[in-house]
């Protein structure tokens, strides 16, 4: 396409980059950030490594977590008297500590230490590691950790992204780890400080696909070769552990990868949403990993890797939804507009009574999905509806929650603008997490 | 927590799925075309089912057994008659909804007595086929509004005033009419009476010519002077302005869910058959993320999503009443995903299978056009959304009107 007018001017302008002008009336800096934007230089800081993971205890075959005993056939939509013990800390934390916590969290991109060391008192991380490496868990709890994010994210999404990610990483090696993987990594998780994680798997590239990974793994004797760049990878400058999706002759899979190895490190490229979690992208430079840190064997199974973190933003999503509502509707009844509350107009009401449906769909689809999981049944169809319905709806009743506000709801005084960027990642996360 | 359906109700199911593809898919277009025909395939079917009904509530389709069936309280989960009743309905929708709402002692009369009538009522209304009269030319939605009276007379009550949209009230042996004791009272004073056909002053005004469900005959009736013995009201025959209209309104609550089941399986048809045609040109393997697919097959899986969620929230209704949990809020909401969704649904799979869908020689067309009663009978979806928006934001009917 030939340049036109406004090309023209472009040209000019760039030009203007190197006119003594812009010093003389102070708007270099301005235009020379904007151009940091734009290129995303190469910012890189270096991954963490904070301790050496050993086994304590060696294996002899890998534990793995057994379907909960106490399902029946029957459909049965309750939950155990112990799921409700949990639910009652965990919303409680939620209310009084993420929640207001939420808006600094997310202005310093960081979830801060303090709420950290609060969420590890829940002991949560035990239900992640079995018995004999420490743990609590004896069955798959997968209901149970769907539950927690849901009411996790009724306080903030982002924060409980930070809180999550770790035992995502813990998850998924009670789940997948060979016996040398399982007593090395995860006896850490139970420790009074355990190891900060994350799983990688979105790449920086336009319709990605996970099962398409650019990243590369290539065998040489007896290491793997990595190279690639990840996205939205939680915590990735802090944590001690990565599981790393790439793609080898075989198809795609997961590599553990321990923080500050050789040719590891992290960009820097702040997102709409969920800045608590402290995302960055992951480079991988020719980062060396031994054989033996392929993730699981002969069982692994990576369609199921991908979908159990899909079902764990999609019960984030719902938590967050959630938030919402239980936010606009007193909000709605308060508020006044020609002589009466807003609530009073269907066109106000109906939106809400919108909300109440969607999020009771998305449960189900979610649920549903989640409990096969548990089971141990096939899922793969069940997330990728779920993934298909709350992308949408989720996104929805988050554009929503902020109409219902108004002008107010677009300013950072009240916390629905923030629950509107950060329900757009459920559209675009892959990893990160996995229940 | 457990989601699926369990293997009980599979016999059941696999029946009602049977009497769908057998008997009302090679009937469907015959009577769309006769409208007002009676479909006289349905009374052996029916018989049968009289029989499930009878031998095996658990095991029956009917809406006869809404809200009952044999539930103790032991405080053990049950997946009972509610959810039967609905995967069975569902199944038989899939066939045809038409059928469904025109099947012999099915009516929602018989569920209405099913949950109200005394024991007496119970065995003298045995065996009857009750059509249900709540629509007035002048009301619709707005139940309290019923200006049609019963005035008691000695033993009786003199029924004065005109209803439409009567499913088969023609069909019918008697229908279940409400009318207003007393018109000042509002909702507390409209009472439920079972009026036999033959009853002196009732008389059939008009058949209606319908969009669809045309296998289903919708009456007007009108009543003059028509004097109904007093041990045909069903219910409490005292006016409680305190309990006002929830009793007559329980009846909703079991068979919200049950039309939710209608619309799913009316859908479940579109999905099935556009699935079917597009087969040579779509890829369904769930797989690739739903943005990287061709449009046809996103729109395919964003339209299974939606179907399936609200296939669990109509599980969830039915389960509360089984497990008798209240279950206003999740019945309103299970009507009126269902309605939404099983109205776009019918309705793009017309449009994706192009002028072929659009045509007799395939049943999509018929089935978009049965699908819009769903999103209108047993309360449209702008009064399951009234229901649904009061109880959250705690406002009453006056202050959200």
């Amino acid at each position: 396409m030939a340049k036109d007018a406004v090309g023209y001017a472009l040209s000019s302008l760039n030009k203007l980059a190197s006119s003594e002008v812009l010093d003389k009336i102070g708007l270099r800096r301005f235009i020379e950030r904007m151009a940091y934007t734009l290129t995303k230089t190469g910012f890189r800081v270096i991954t963490t490594t904070a301790r050496t993971f050993k086994a304590s205890k060696k294996l002899d075959k890998p534990e793995r977590l057994t379907a909960p005993g106490h399902t029946t056939d029957l459909f049965d939509l309750n939950i155990t008297e112990e799921q409700q013990m949990i639910r009652d800390s965990v919303q409680a934390f939620a209310r009084d500590m993420l929640r207001p916590a939420g808006e600094k969290a997310d202005m310093a991109r960081q979830t801060s230490d303090e709420t950290l060391a609060a969420a590890l008192e829940l002991g949560l991380n035990f239900f992640a590691v079995p018995e004999a490496l420490g743990g609590a868990a004896g069955e798959r709890s997968t209901v149970t950790g769907m539950l927690v994010a849901e009411d996790l994210a009724h306080g903030d999404m982002g924060q409980a992204v930070a809180i999550l990610a770790p035992m995502g990483v813990a998850n998924a090696i009670t789940a997948w780890g060979t016996a040398d993987q399982q007593s090395r990594y995860l006896p850490a998780f139970t420790e009074d400080k355990p190891p900060k994680a994350a799983i990688a798997i979105a790449e920086p590239s336009l319709l990605f696909d996970p099962l398409q990974l650019a990243t590369t793994a290539r065998k040489e004797g007896d290491q793997w070769l990595l190279n690639g760049k990840k996205s939205l990878v939680p915590l990735a400058a802090e944590a001690e552990l990565f599981l790393v999706a790439a793609q080898t002759d075989d198809g795609p899979a997961v590599f553990i990868v321990e923080g500050g190895s050789e040719g590891l490190s992290c960009g820097d490229d702040p997102s709409m949403g969920i800045r608590a979690a402290a995302c960055r992208p992951l480079i991988l430079d020719n980062v060396k990993v031994s054989a033996a840190n392929k993730l699981g064997n002969g069982d692994f199974d990576y369609r199921a890797f991908v979908d159990m973190g899909t079902l764990a933003w999609c019960a984030l999503a719902i938590g967050t939804c959630q938030a919402v509502m239980d936010y606009v509707i007193p909000y709605c009844n308060e508020r006044k507009a020609f002589g009466e509350p807003i609530s009073y107009r269907q066109a106000v009401a109906f939106i809400i009574a919108d909300m109440a449906i969607e999020i009771d769909a998305m449960r189900m689809l979610t649920y549903r999905a989640v409990c096969r999981a548990e089971q141990g049944k096939s899922f793969q169809r069940e997330a990728y509806l779920a993934r298909t319905l709350v992308k949408d709806k989720a996104m929805k009743i988050g554009t929503d929650g902020v109409q219902l506000l108004g002008g107010h709801g677009f300013t950072h005084e009240y916390p629905v603008e923030r629950w509107y960027r950060d329900l757009r990642v459920v559209g675009v996360a892959f990893g990160g997490l996995h229940l | 927590m457990n989601i699926e359906i369990p293997k009980k109700f599979r016999p059941i199911m696999n029946n009602a799925h049977q009497v769908a593809l057998s008997v009302f898919r090679p009937i469907s277009r015959k009577y769309d075309r006769a409208e007002h025909e009676y479909p006289k395939e349905l009374d052996m079917l029916a018989s049968v089912l009289d029989g499930f009904n009878e031998g095996d509530p658990e095991s029956s389709a009917g809406a006869s057994q809404t809200g009952k069936g044999r539930i103790t309280n032991d405080g053990s989960v049950k997946n009972g008659a509610n959810m039967s009743t609905c995967l069975g309905a569902l199944e038989l929708s899939y066939g045809d909804v038409g059928f469904l709402l025109a099947m012999p002692r099915q009516g929602l009369g018989n569920a209405a007595i099913a949950a109200v009538a005394n024991d007496e009522q119970l065995e003298r209304f045995k065996g009857k086929w009750a059509a249900m009269a709540i629509t007035e030319p002048g009301c619709g939605s707005d139940s309290a509004a019923i200006r049609t009276t019963a005035i008691k007379d000695g033993d009786h009550y003199v029924l004065n005033g005109e209803k439409i949209y009567v499913t088969s009230g023609q069909r019918a042996d008697c229908v279940v009419v409400w009318a207003t004791l007393d018109p000042a009272l509002g909702r507390a004073a409209i009472k439920s009476f079972v009026v036999e056909w033959g009853t002196p002053g009732m008389e059939l005004a008009r058949l209606e010519h319908k969009l669809g469900i045309r296998a289903s005959d919708t009456a007007a009736i009108n009543f003059t002077d028509c004097r109904v013995p007093a041990e045909n009201l069903l219910g409490n025959p005292e006016i409680d302005v305190a309990k006002g209209f929830a009793g007559v309104m329980e009846t909703f609550d079991n068979t919200r869910p049950l039309v939710a089941c209608f619309a799913l399986g009316c859908a479940k048809a579109s999905l099935d058959r556009i699935r079917e045609l597009l087969k040579q040109h779509t890829t369904l393997d769930y797989n690739r993320p739903v943005d990287n697919v061709s449009a046809v097959e996103a729109e395919i899986y964003k339209m299974e999503a939606d179907w399936e969620a609200t296939y669990w929230l109509a599980m969830k209704a039915a389960w509360m009443a089984d497990n008798k949990k209240s279950n206003s809020l999740e019945a309103s909401i299970s009507k009126a995903k269902a309605g939404r969704v099983g109205n776009y649904i019918t309705l793009r799979c017309v449009e994706l299978a192009g002028s072929i869908g659009y045509g007799e020689d395939e049943l999509l067309e018929k089935w978009a056009r049965d699908s819009k009663i769903l999103d209108i009978f047993e309360g449209t979806q702008q009064i399951q959304q009234l229901i649904i928006a009061r109880r959250l934001l705690g406002l009453s009917s006056r202050e959200l009107k």
